[in-house]
């Protein structure tokens, strides 16, 4: 029974949260509901069974919900409204419930909501995470962002943000909006921060490749095909990427029998769809087309000593023509180094401004202890360390800093 | 339909020609906000809009207790003050920001865009 409810949110969450909220007009109302339905659902379903159809019980029973919730809200006067949505069910059309999901993503992600507001009205509207769980997964105390999700709930009312999916000139624009948060989401999982966190926290890598699917599965385009392969090849190497002390195992240190093969074919398959779309003359590929591209070409190297790094590096340029940012060239620089030696790569990542950025000092530290240059390659682990928020690479910094501390004194004995 | 604020910021006191630079400048943001103007009038966006004089030569007036307490200067001391603004209409948030966009550019300056309270907002504060 627990397993057809989980389910049964899983699914129909979203649909249910947008099918209210184009019926009421209202997203603060419609979540309500849909939150007292699924609570219905658990009292019920043990006793009465699971219904035929879950989502449409779901459905229904939100709306009853809505309606009461207006009744005890609304004037007298309203009498008329109250029985026009009591009798005026609209039939449940599959498209057009589609579209409200679609409808939904893009109310959440609308370009006038901060991007942390963003982010967790989508998880929570979307991914139907709860407000704790989302407070816990961005290590903010439960007010702080239960007041997030409430003032975005009330901007998006009080400044009439539409439910819509946006025209058509807009639509491009929006959609890497919407890529934007998902990556975001998918990232602070992969990367996750704080110092008693899961160095992986798979709720959020799972729940944003979950979203990714939905879109594109409602907007088709190269760049979410891009993405969700991105995601996908990332996500293969989770179980590689820490080891059993906790310590962070870099690309290529890590055990490729450890990567998950199916979601290793199946990113590699939509990499080969992406190319086949532009060899076929579709649009050229943006950044997480690039991004999936280089990741494809890590995956495809059965050891690390076969890894094509000139191809790496020819993706990385492409990418810095299209995003010319300092950790792009950061990346890209780590490339060079495979090529062209730690020197050429030095030179260039000395040049970038992200003195306040960890990776930044964790490459330094990486090329100046190839380099031979000990005592710098310690100054910059232990900047490295002081930035990074993640408790695998802490642990993977520290130890080769403490490496080279012991080569450093060996060969000062020596 | 809702109705959107749009006010334009720029400095406590002004240069000789506003806060654009030489007189051409001035003249040019003038006609393209004219056209703007008559473009929000033709669609039927436009409510009300006008340029204000400096923030310096605003007074706050306290008139709560028995006497009225006077002021002067703005309200609120800040780098920036409201110099002109908007009212107007659009169905919602996505067409409000387009038109602030155009005003931005024909304006020359930063737009905020801000809504009006609905009567249902004040309803709802009534609890009714």
């Amino acid at each position: 029974m627990d397993d057809a409810i989980t389910r049964a949110h899983r699914q129909e969450w979203a649909r249910v949260v947008a099918t209210l909220t184009r019926r009421f007009g209202d997203l603060g109302l419609a979540e309500d509901a849909a939150a007292e339905a699924f609570a219905t659902a658990v009292e019920r379903w043990p006793s009465d069974g699971v219904p035929a159809n879950p989502g449409a019980w779901l459905t229904t029973t939100g709306s009853r919900k809505a309606i009461d919730r207006i009744r005890r809200e609304s004037r007298r006067d309203d009498k008329h409204e109250e029985a026009r949505l009591l009798f005026d069910e609209p039939p449940r059309d599959v498209g057009a419930v589609d579209d409200d999901r679609l409808r939904l993503i893009f109310t959440c992600c609308h370009p006038a909501l901060s991007p942390e507001a963003r982010v967790a009205l989508t998880l929570r509207m979307v991914g139907g995470l709860t407000m704790p769980e989302i407070a816990r997964a961005f290590l903010v105390p439960e007010p702080t962002m239960g007041q997030r999700i409430t003032r975005a709930k009330a901007k998006i009312k009080a400044a009439h943000i539409p439910y819509r999916v946006p025209e058509a000139e807009d639509l491009p624009g929006r959609v890497d909006g919407v890529l934007a948060v998902l990556f975001l989401v998918f990232n602070e999982g992969y990367l996750a921060t704080g110092p008693d966190t899961d160095p992986v926290r798979h709720d959020l890598t799972v729940e944003a490749i979950r979203l990714t699917r939905l879109v594109r599965e409602l907007a088709p385009s190269g760049e979410v095909t891009g993405l969700l392969a991105l995601m996908l090849l990332t996500q293969a190497r989770a179980a590689a990427r820490v080891s059993v002390t906790g310590e962070l195992v870099t690309l290529d240190e890590q055990d490729r029998g450890a990567w998950d093969r199916d979601l290793i074919d199946e990113g590699h398959a939509l990499v080969r769809q992406c190319l086949a779309d532009v060899a076929a003359g579709g649009p050229p590929p943006g950044r997480y087309q690039l991004l999936a591209a280089i990741n494809a070409v890590h995956t495809d190297a059965r050891d690390a000593r076969d890894t094509d790094w000139s191809q790496i590096t020819t993706l990385y340029d492409r990418l810095v023509r299209l995003d010319p940012s300092p950790v792009v060239a950061l990346n890209r620089a780590i490339a060079v180094a495979q090529v062209d030696g730690p020197d050429v790569a030095l030179a260039l990542v000395d040049r970038l401004p992200l003195d306040g950025y960890h990776a930044f000092h964790a490459t330094r530290a990486d090329l100046l202890r190839r380099l031979g240059r000990s005592a710098d390659a310690r100054d910059a682990y232990d900047r490295a360390i002081a930035l990074a928020g993640n408790t695998a690479e802490t642990a993977y910094l520290t130890r080769r800093r403490d490496q080279l501390a012991l080569q450093g004194d060996r060969s000062a004995g020596s | 339909m809702p109705q959107y604020l749009l006010s334009v910021y720029g400095p406590a006191e002004r240069e000789p020609y506003g806060d654009y630079g030489s007189k051409e400048a001035m003249l040019e943001a003038f006609a393209a906000t004219g056209a703007f103007n008559d473009k929000l009038v033709a669609d039927g966006h436009f409510v009300f809009a006008n340029g204000l004089a400096e923030a310096t030569t605003a007074t706050v007036v306290d008139g709560q207790g028995d006497e009225p307490v006077l002021t002067d200067g703005p309200y609120v001391e800040a780098k920036e003050y409201i110099g002109g603004f908007w009212v107007i209409e659009a169905p919602d948030l996505d067409v409000a920001l387009k038109l602030a966009a155009e005003g931005s550019k024909a304006c020359g300056g930063k737009v905020e865009v801000r809504p009006f309270q609905t009567e249902d907002d004040v309803k709802k504060m009534l609890g009714e």
